[in-house]
This record gives C-alpha cells, sequence and structure tokens, in this order.
C-alpha cells in the first residue's frame, strides 16, 4: 500500500488536517473533538500549548502566546511595519531588515517557520493519534497569491516539524477540487477565497478531470483580521471618549476586545444587532451595541479591496463575469452578508439567476480538497483516478536588467512547472562573475518588485568581453518554487552558482532548528515532569497533614514520628527545587515512612466500605476517606493528575 | 507515447507540429490535456527521485510550449526567433542607442501614424495636467475615449493582416518556397513592430484614463 499522505490547510486563524477515507475526504478531529485547531501557539510553564490550549494563554497571558504567524511567513521588518500596528508580534529588538524575522515568546525566540512548525507538529500528533500509526508526508496549501519566500518559508516548517510536504497546493484550487469531486461537471468556476489573513481569487477551467487554473489574483494580506482590527480601533475611540481611558497599551484588554468584536462579527451574520461587552482594568463595563447597517458601512472598505483583484483575473482569464458559470465560496469571511453581495455584484449572479456555493463548510472545504490532492500524489483511488490539478503562478518571474527594469522571463498565470532559459555574458574583458538578482512582481522596476535571490555565476572562464555565454535555466515547480541552474557554453564548464535567497532560511538553519525543536521537546517534557512531580508531593503532603487527625496516627512509634517528619520536611524542600530525581526520591521516602500508618489505617478500616475494592478503586477516593488502603501509593497520585 | 528530446526539441515539435502558424487551437488544448495527464509531476510523485526530475524537465517543456503555441503573438515571434530574427536584439539596439544618448527609450512612430499620434501626445498632456490641477474636461475624456477605440480598432485589423501573412508563410512552407517564407518573415516583423506600437498608445491613454 502506498504511504499515507495527510491534507493540511495550515490557516492564519485556524489549521486542519484532513484525508481521503475511501471515496470521500474528511476531516480528522484533534483530541478535545473539534475539527478546527486555532493557529494560536503559547509558552506556559507546562511547556508549548498549541491550538485551543493555547487559546487560553493569549486571554490570560497575551505576551506568552502567538497567533496569525503566518502574516510573517517569508517577509522582513521593512514588509511588516503596517502589521505591526494591528498585530501584538513581539519581535526581537536586533532584527534587520532582510533577515527572517525572529518573535520573542515565554522568554524564547522562534522564527515564523518554527511557529508554523508547532502548529504542523500540533495536526501530526492529532493524525498520528487517529490513525494510531505515524504521518510523515503531507500536502500543504497555501494562499495562491503566496510568492517564492512565502512558500519557501511553508516548506521550511514542514521540515522543521519532522513533516515533508509533498506538495504545495494553492488554498482556491484546493477549495475547487473539494467541490468538483462529486459535481464531475465542466465549465468555467470562480473561487473567492475570503479567509482570516488572505484573500485570493482563482479562475479555473473545468475539463473532464482536469482543473485548470486560469488567472488568479489577490492580496496576502487582506482578511478577517483587518475587518477585526478595523471594528477594534473603533471601539478602542469609542472607549477613550466615553470612558476618558486610552487602552491600546493595554494586551490583555485588546485581547478580550479583539475576542469580543470577533464573537460581534460573528453574530452579526444571522443577527441584525449585537453587543461589544468588554470588562475594563479599572472593573468598569464597555458595552457598545452594534447594527448590522452600522457593522456594514464600517467594514466596506475593507471588503471593497476584494473586488479589484477579482476584476483582474476575469481580465487576465480574458472572460466576463456572465462568462462564469459558478463560483464557490471558500474562508469564514465569506459567511458575512456584505462580502456575499459583493460576489454577486461583481459576478453578476443574482442577475443571472445564480447563486454561488456554500454547500460545503467554507472553513473545512480547503482542507478537504488538500486531502483529495494528497490522494491523488498517493497514487490515486477511483475516486480521484481522472482528477489532475494544472495550477498556475501568480507572480511574474523576472530578472534585473541595467537601468534596474525588469525583464521578465517567466509571465504571472504560467501554468507551472514552467521553466525559462536566458543567456548572460560578461561587459568587462577577463571578468569571472556575472551577477543576477532574481524578482518577482508585475512592477517595471525591479526595486518595485519583491526580490527573490541574487546569486553569482562564478568561476567563468576568463575570455574577452561579451564572448562567455552563460546559460541559466530556470524553472519554477509544481509547488511554485523557483529553483536556478547554469552552464558556460563556450567552454562547456558547468558554472558553480551561488543561490543566496534574498529572504528566508538557509538550509543550515532549518537543520539547526530541526535539533532545536527536539531540545525544546525535552525540555518541555523534563518541565512537565517536574511540574507533575511536585503536584505529587503537594497531594502526598497533604494527605500526611490529613492523616494527622486519624486514629491510627495515634498508634506509631516516635521513631516513625521522626521519620515522616523528617521526610516530610525533606519533601518540603526539595520539590522547591527543579530537580526531578530529588523529588521523586524525596516522595518514594516519604511514602515509605508512611507505609505503616496506612497499613494501621487499612486495618482499622477493615470493616469498611471499602472492603472488597480493588486497591485502584480505593485509590480513587484517596483524599477523600481516610480509610484508604494505602493513600500514598504514587501510581494513584499520577493517575489523578492526569486527569 | 511522444517524448520530446532535450536536444533538438523546438515548441512545435512538442506537440508534433510542423513550424506553421495558423493553428487549431482547440486541437492543441486536447493533445495539451492527454499528454500533461502523463507527464505532470502529480503522477510520478511517488516514483524514484531520478523519474521525478525527468518529469519535472518534461512537464515545464510542454507547459512552456503550450503557452507560447496557444498565443498567437508569442507563437509568430516564437517562430521568427527560431528562423532566425532576432527580435530581442532589435529592443536591445534600441535601449542601449537610448542609453547612449541618455534618453527615454523610444519606438520610433509608424511614419503613417505620426499625425495622429502626435495629435494623442498633446491630448494626453493635456489630461495629465487636468488631473493635477483638480480639473475636468468631459470633452476630452470623450476625445481620448475615441482615440482609443481608433486604436483597438487599429489592432484587429493588424490581428486580419497577421492572420494573411501566416497563411502566407504556411503556404510558403508547403511548397518550400524561400523566397515567399522570407518575404512573409520581413512583413510580420514590421507587422509586430506597428502591432507593439499601437498597443503601447492604447495603453498610456488606458494609464490617464484610469487614474
Amino acid at each position: 500500500m502506498a504511504e499515507r499522505i495527510v491534507g493540511i490547510d495550515l490557516g492564519t486563524t485556524n489549521s486542519l488536517i484532513g484525508f481521503m477515507q475511501g471515496t470521500e475526504p474528511v476531516i480528522i478531529p484533534g483530541e478535545d473533538g473539534v475539527n478546527l485547531v486555532p493557529s494560536v501557539v503559547a509558552v506556559t510553564p507546562n511547556g508549548i500549548a498549541v491550538g485551543n490550549a493555547a487559546r487560553a494563554t493569549l486571554l490570560a497571558s497575551p505576551a506568552d502566546a502567538v497567533y496569525s504567524a503566518k502574516r510573517l511567513m517569508g517577509r522582513d521588518l521593512t514588509d511588516v511595519q503596517d502589521e505591526l500596528k494591528f498585530f501584538p508580534f513581539r519581535l526581537a529588538e536586533d532584527l534587520k531588515p532582510g533577515e527572517v524575522l525572529r518573535l520573542k515568546l515565554g522568554g524564547r525566540e522562534f522564527t515564523p517557520p518554527e511557529i508554523s512548525a508547532l502548529v504542523l507538529q500540533q495536526l501530526k500528533k492529532n493524525a498520528e493519534r487517529f490513525f494510531g500509526g505515524p504521518v510523515n508526508k503531507a500536502v500543504v496549501t497555501v494562499p495562491a497569491y503566496f510568492n517564492d519566500a512565502q512558500r519557501q518559508a511553508t516548506k521550511d516548517a514542514g521540515r522543521i516539524a519532522g513533516l515533508e510536504i509533498v506538495r504545495l497546493v494553492n488554498e482556491p484550487t484546493a477549495a475547487a477540487l473539494a467541490y468538483g469531486l462529486d459535481k464531475k461537471r465542466d465549465g468555467l468556476i470562480a473561487v473567492y477565497d475570503f479567509g482570516g489573513g488572505t484573500f485570493d481569487i482563482s479562475i479555473l477551467k473545468l475539463h473532464e478531470g482536469i482543473f485548470e487554473v486560469i488567472s488568479t489574483n489577490g492580496d496576502t494580506h487582506l482578511g478577517g483580521d483587518d475587518i477585526d482590527n478595523l471594528f477594534i480601533t473603533i471601539a478602542l475611540e469609542d472607549i477613550a471618549g466615553d470612558l476618558k481611558v486610552d487602552l491600546r497599551g493595554n494586551g490583555e484588554v485588546l485581547q478580550a476586545l479583539r475576542k469580543s468584536v470577533i464573537e460581534a462579527k460573528i453574530a452579526l451574520s444571522s443577527k441584525e444587532i449585537a453587543t461589544l461587552d468588554v470588562t475594563l482594568p479599572d472593573g468598569r463595563k464597555y458595552l457598545r451595541e452594534i447594527t448590522r447597517a452600522q457593522f456594514e458601512q464600517l467594514v466596506a472598505p475593507v471588503i471593497a479591496r476584494t473586488a479589484a483583484p477579482c476584476r483582474q483575473a476575469l481580465k487576465d482569464a480574458q472572460l466576463t463575469p456572465e462568462q462564469i458559470d459558478e463560483v464557490v465560496l471558500v474562508g469564514g469571511s465569506t459567511r458575512i452578508p456584505a462580502v456575499r453581495a459583493l460576489v454577486d455584484e461583481v459576478f453578476a449572479l443574482g442577475a443571472r439567476g445564480r447563486k454561488p456555493h456554500t454547500e460545503l463548510n467554507p472553513d473545512e472545504v480547503v482542507t478537504l480538497g488538500a486531502a483529495v490532492q494528497a490522494d491523488i500524489l498517493a497514487g490515486g483511488s477511483v475516486a480521484t483516478e481522472e482528477l489532475l490539478l494544472l495550477d498556475i503562478t501568480p507572480l511574474s518571474l523576472g530578472i534585473e536588467a541595467l537601468g534596474g527594469v525588469v525583464a521578465k522571463i517567466i509571465p504571472r498565470n504560467s501554468t507551472i512547472p514552467a521553466s525559462a532559459t536566458e543567456h548572460f555574458t560578461t561587459g568587462v574583458d577577463g571578468q569571472t562573475n556575472v551577477a543576477i538578482h532574481v524578482v518577482q512582481g508585475e512592477r517595471e522596476l525591479a526595486s518595485d518588485c519583491r526580490s527573490l535571490a541574487r546569486f553569482d555565476l562564478k568561476n567563468i572562464p576568463p575570455m574577452t568581453a561579451g564572448i562567455p555565454r552563460i546559460e541559466v535555466k530556470f524553472l519554477i515547480d509544481a509547488n511554485g518554487i523557483l529553483h536556478v541552474s547554469a552552464r558556460e557554453q563556450r567552454s562547456g564548464q558547468e558554472a558553480e552558482i551561488d543561490v543566496k535567497p534574498t529572504y528566508g532560511l538557509t538550509d543550515e538553519q532549518v537543520e539547526t532548528m530541526i535539533l532545536a525543536s527536539f531540545d525544546y521537546a525535552e525540555q518541555d517534557l523534563a518541565n512537565r515532569q517536574v511540574i507533575e512531580a511536585r503536584n505529587e508531593a503537594e497531594t502526598i503532603i497533604a494527605a500526611v497533614e490529613k492523616g494527622t487527625g486519624h486514629p491510627a496516627w495515634q498508634q506509631l512509634t516516635p521513631e516513625e514520628f521522626d521519620q515522616i517528619a523528617n521526610a516530610r520536611q525533606h519533601l518540603d524542600v526539595v520539590k522547591k527545587g527543579t530537580d526531578y530525581k530529588a523529588i521523586r526520591d524525596a516522595i518514594d521516602a516519604l511514602d515509605r515512612a508512611t507505609r505503616r500508618f496506612a497499613e494501621l489505617m487499612m486495618d482499622s478500616a477493615v470493616t469498611s466500605a471499602i472492603k472488597g475494592q480493588t486497591m485502584e478503586a480505593a485509590g480513587a477516593s484517596m483524599g477523600v476517606a481516610p480509610t484508604a488502603p494505602h493513600a500514598f501509593a504514587p501510581a494513584e497520585f499520577e493517575k489523578e493528575e492526569k486527569k | 507515447m511522444f517524448l520530446p528530446t532535450m536536444t533538438d526539441s523546438n515548441y512545435f515539435s512538442v506537440f508534433s507540429l510542423p513550424r506553421k502558424l495558423a493553428l487549431d487551437t482547440a486541437a492543441l488544448e486536447k493533445t495539451y490535456y492527454a499528454q500533461s495527464r502523463k507527464l505532470h509531476p502529480d503522477r510520478f510523485a511517488a516514483k524514484p527521485v531520478a523519474e521525478q526530475e525527468a518529469a519535472l524537465a518534461e512537464a515545464s517543456r510542454l507547459n512552456d510550449a503550450y503557452r507560447t503555441l496557444k498565443d498567437p503573438i508569442a507563437r509568430t515571434e516564437y517562430l521568427l526567433t527560431l528562423e532566425g530574427v532576432q527580435l530581442d536584439e532589435q529592443s536591445k539596439q534600441a535601449t542601449d542607442a537610448a542609453k547612449t544618448a541618455g534618453v527615454a527609450k523610444k519606438q520610433i512612430a509608424p511614419p503613417e501614424l505620426l499625425e495622429e499620434v502626435f495629435e494623442l501626445n498633446m491630448q494626453l498632456e493635456e489630461m495629465r495636467m487636468n488631473r493635477k490641477l483638480g480639473e475636468d474636461d468631459p470633452q476630452l475624456v470623450k476625445e481620448l475615449q475615441a482615440a482609443k477605440a481608433n486604436f483597438e480598432g487599429m489592432l484587429a485589423v493588424i490581428q486580419t493582416e497577421l492572420e494573411a501573412l501566416w497563411a502566407k508563410w504556411d503556404a510558403g512552407v508547403d511548397v518550400d518556397d524561400a523566397g515567399a517564407k522570407d518575404s512573409a518573415k520581413k512583413e510580420m516583423v514590421a507587422l509586430l513592430n506597428r502591432r507593439s506600437y499601437v498597443r503601447n498608445l492604447v495603453r498610456d491613454v488606458n494609464e490617464v484614463l484610469d487614474a
């Protein structure tokens, strides 16, 4: 049997994992039975927490949690200035432009790929628990409009998490695949994907199981988050005006406000009125009613920003809105009625008596599509054998030419894999190096595009200027990631290429991070053990304290009293430290010292209700009934601890 | 099954097509889909790395070929390049000349368009001025829209002319008439230059109107 491959939607707000069960893609729930894993990572005293577990930390202690880290993937300091105004990202102070970002979290530093890796690791764990076996390969979705650096960062996250990402699939394309699976209909479809942090529009042509993407457009920094931020800004102004208090710097209130704003936003999709309800640090309450009309007026500018990419995608596909047969809605933000109204207008749906597709849960549809693609890559099944995705690159690839202008070599909306071959030569006699600057984007000047890589063609045999002929091959693979190779043709010599990514982690850095995550795992385990042992120590000390009131206590000898007192005092001291073994030994010592006391208690209770019960069952009532056979049995305490 | 060899292959041979310009794009698409089913990297995900890499090279070649051949202009330019016309060189020479002269690169206006281009440039300048001053001149906007329609009409005519030249080229290929081929080639180069000039005019008008 082919190796199992899962499908993952690594979202800005929430992440999910799924797989193909027979002929149907399904979502794998987490341990708590919930499908959505919030993309939140927290550093807690018990180690690293991900998902719902981390959400509690986000509210109680915002400095120890991070969310929406996807917004930082593949970006540098200069890219993220706008984000910093709205998101409580705590960046390391010593960052330089061009460097991979580092976030401060619970006294450590994490790069965005490491944060994403922790989310991936949690999803992997959920799947492994579900299957009862290892999961090592995955298809992971990315926004269609993600550039090379953002894609590479996502792949790095997979490696750090110990998960081989066999394919990056564009989110709207995945959604189309999920819808297309049971429809098997030919035609032109548009996928409007408005998620937590990104917006994508893709236009596809479906033909006998082939999903050919014709054009795509979008904004990698436009999503439900922006609606929330706008809402929060207004609320803060409101609070400043009404209650005369400036809360912009207060992380905890901001988190509470964000939570309230999101709840109101969701409520307003089905109700006409909602209330913001936040308790301020001084105990006063901020209560504000918002009507749907007010909300829609407020967020109209954000929603309107999705229209231009839609029109551009149509133009690039050389189609009119009326030619689009079906529109698929993806992403939580498409639940907002005003968003649906905009889609209806842009694609003239109502005018043609049509409705957008919303049958599949907009939060899950991308994951379901990723699971379908995973099945295709694993060798296919009856359900997927006819299916093939032909995806495209969202941005033009170019080289900086003389004067800083961009020479485009692979235009945007080219089907991938795609390649281009360019020839370079020298400008000076005897020149042995040629520098090449690769950029991605639609602007005329290289400085206005996204810099992907600068590299040197080295070791060119010295020749007269203009004579060397260096062939450089640029290849965008099926993941949308660029590869470069070069050859000097006159001498037939392979030129050594040093491709230095302008942004992103080097291979060595990724390797170190893989190791680092193991170290963290060990450290986390050690921390957890200490905490558990400490809890156990507290419980046993409390039980001894309680036992002194039992008639059996009086039957102990002075020596036994001393032994118990010493062991108890010793445990009291070591449990304050972090030496797991010392705490463990001290617990065992106190346990041994109180053994006879436990036996005495058991004798005195020989006729009591516990007679005939197993040790385990008796242990379960420990601490409540002093009649337990051996109240201090460590195994029982551990059971208690894990509840 | 077809297998393009990396050494002796051009985009036409990837589709087992002769080097002709009139093309049945529906048939091309059909072949493209069929070949994609065989060559796409998705079909090789579970195969050894060497096979994956070979598939990647072939699939990208297939995509490059399809992207070029399905588009009438890209197809024509590609054929001219194959036939030894250095389209890039022309543009490079213009760039170099502009750099030496220290001026912005300009395309030479086709003589028959000189008058119209002169007038258009005046109108564009006026329109940019208006925008800067925040003034509104509905008459000027109307004139520019008319000019745009005029140039777009020219593009449509150029397309028809180009298709006639395709026929001339293809006929030359059929009977192996070097003279006919050569003259078709020269006419196509001139027509493509004219086309690119008119297209830039449309772009300029759009820029000003959308501003």
